[in-house]
């Protein structure tokens, strides 16, 4: 497993996919966690979904990680993107089968691969995360913040969280990507299912029929760094989430033993 | 037949079926250790589905097969033994291809120390560090005769490895082929260049329409063609006349660039050249052929030329 592991850092390092990638991440996070302190207390909104985010609010415990969970959807949207053209490429290009040579076993090679990816994705949290804190320090001043709360336990104990439930999500968007990868084996396919369905059709599903929100994947796996969804709580979606992704994980698993390479 | 111990690839029986179409339908042969073993077939006639069996890509639909003495089914205990390249490279654009073997010596648990004097035994020592997908197709193709070599192969499998290279390229790969099969290491190489194939193949299995027409010695399939003489008279007006004495003596001829081409044993060429003077016709030259491989295999698969 290790030597898979080693194989697929090799390509994740490359220099095009791994500065791009923190590039756009660190951009993202600059900019939601900017737009938070910069408009703070904006009666049109500084918040996500519209909402207006105080001075008062970003003082606490909490404030400081406010723009980083803000940004967690997108960051979950670049990791689907990234899991998914990473494992859909190997078809792609026809490398699958190099690597099935050097490693007839199927599933240490997919195995191998989703390690390598939740590091990749572990160093795009850490770097949304460095990015965000640095923002927050940097304009408190301006949006008259406190930042003291953000320095005592329960503002640490915020972060630890806000760190594993983004990292919870990042990774829970990058599986969907991953299995979409497998099921399509073919990059382009698997990210636009993935983000029409995530960004666009889950959306318009959750307003016509908000009863449906509870069910859905994307929105279960928001919720698990926004927790701002009051129909459903955050067990239920740790839970949905769990049973989507084992689900279809094993599916996929299945198929990718099972089926011949032959391209 | 040779115990098993003693063969490359063993398959008895060895079918593929893909809905009603099958692309291999019982297929038996075997490929002795330590020989450079041809295979080859017209386009679909089940070549690479073969090899991707060999190479546990895709699952028989009946039959069994061993490779270096282990079963198919069980590809994990050989292939760190078997180098392959089918269906043409296939690396990832992005990389170098020096990072591209990189990648798959740190798959398979290679030494990376490897990886150079394999670019500069293909010849990519001075782009190993260039992308691959600034490589020319010949380059590609060296590439991937470099990631078959990763694993020290004790057999190699080799799908149309000069695709794309140029003269020289294509006698480099001969070599290589001859180089590796002198030191113990049994090729499986499949080609469509059947002249090639002639000059290092000492075995060589044939399919047609997914059946094995043909699995043994080469020189034992050549020997059993009849042989071709060529007789040329010294003036050319006297092509007809010669054309007749073959007809009356029920061998086929056909005139090619002059010359009388005659389907008959060798040791006819004598009766010939003597029925020849007998009506006045001098010989300017009288050779004798066997087929070619190509010849034969156009023969034998029915296609033609």
């Amino acid at each position: 497993m290790m030597n898979v592991i080693w194989a697929e850092m090799r390509k994740l390092r490359r220099p095009s996919l791994l500065l791009s990638t923190m590039a756009i991440v660190t951009l993202l996070t600059t900019l939601f966690t900017f737009l938070t302190f910069w408009r703070v207390g904006d009666p049109h909104g500084n918040g996500r979904r519209g909402e207006t985010v105080t001075a008062a609010f970003l003082s606490t415990s909490h404030g400081l990680v406010y723009g980083f969970g803000i940004v967690s959807f997108l960051l979950g949207i670049v990791a689907l993107c990234i899991f998914a053209s990473q494992t859909a490429q190997e078809y792609t290009y026809g490398t699958l089968r190099n690597l099935l040579l050097r490693q007839p076993a199927r599933m240490k090679i997919l195995g191998g691969k989703y390690i390598s990816m939740l590091l990749f994705a572990l160093l795009m949290v850490i770097f949304s995360l460095i990015s965000s804190i640095a923002v927050a320090y940097l304009l408190a001043p301006h949006a008259h913040v406190t930042t003291t709360a953000w320095r005592t336990s329960a503002g640490m104990s915020a972060l630890a969280t806000a760190l594993g439930n983004v990292l919870l999500s990042v990774s829970s968007f990058g599986t969907v990507g991953m299995i979409l990868g497998l099921l399509f084996r073919s990059p382009i396919s698997a990210i636009a299912t993935g983000v029409i369905w995530f960004l666009i059709l889950e959306n318009i599903l959750a307003g016509l029929v908000t009863s449906t929100a509870k069910w859905l994947p994307g929105q279960n796996i928001t919720n698990l760094t926004t927790n701002q969804n009051f129909t459903f709580s955050y067990q239920h979606s740790l839970i949905m989430d769990a049973i989507y992704l084992i689900v279809s994980a094993t599916i996929v698993s299945f198929l990718f033993k099972a089926r011949d390479v032959s391209n | 037949m040779a115990q098993s111990s003693q063969l490359a690839i063993s398959v008895t029986d060895l079918t593929k079926i893909y809905g009603e179409r099958a692309a291999l339908s019982h297929a038996t042969f075997s490929v002795p250790l330590g020989t450079v073993c041809g295979f080859v077939g017209p386009n679909g006639s089940g070549k690479t589905t073969t090899i991707r069996m060999l190479l546990g890509l895709i699952s028989p639909t009946g039959g069994t097969g061993t490779v270096l003495g282990e079963k198919i089914a069980h590809p994990e205990k050989y292939l760190p033994r078997v180098g392959a390249m089918i269906e043409g490279p296939a690396f990832y654009p992005a990389l170098s291809g020096r990072e591209n073997l990189r990648v798959l010596a740190s798959l398979g648990g290679f030494d990376q120390a490897i990886v150079d004097p394999l670019l500069e035994r293909v010849g990519l020592g001075d782009r190993g560090g260039s992308k691959y997908k600034t490589y020319s197709l010949g380059m590609k193709q060296r590439l991937g005769i470099a990631a078959a070599l990763l694993p020290n192969p004790k057999l190699l499998v080799l799908d149309e490895p000069t695709n794309g290279l140029d003269p020289n390229g294509i006698h480099e790969v001969r070599s290589l082929i001859k180089d590796l099969a002198a030191t113990g290491t049994s090729v499986f190489v499949s080609s469509h260049l059947l002249s090639e194939l002639e000059m290092i193949a000492e075995h060589l299995v044939m399919l047609r329409e997914g059946k094995v027409i043909y699995n043994g010695r080469t020189e034992d399939l050549l020997s059993a063609q009849q042989s071709v003489l060529i007789a040329k008279p010294e003036y050319a007006v006297d092509l007809n006349k010669l054309v007749d004495i073959v007809k009356k003596n029920d061998h086929a001829v056909s005139v090619v660039d002059g010359a009388a081409h005659i389907l008959s044993p060798a040791d006819w060429g004598a009766t010939l050249n003597r029925l020849a003077f007998e009506a006045g016709i001098t010989l300017s030259s009288l050779t004798s052929v066997l087929p070619t491989l190509e010849a034969t295999f156009f023969e034998m698969t029915g296609e033609s030329e």
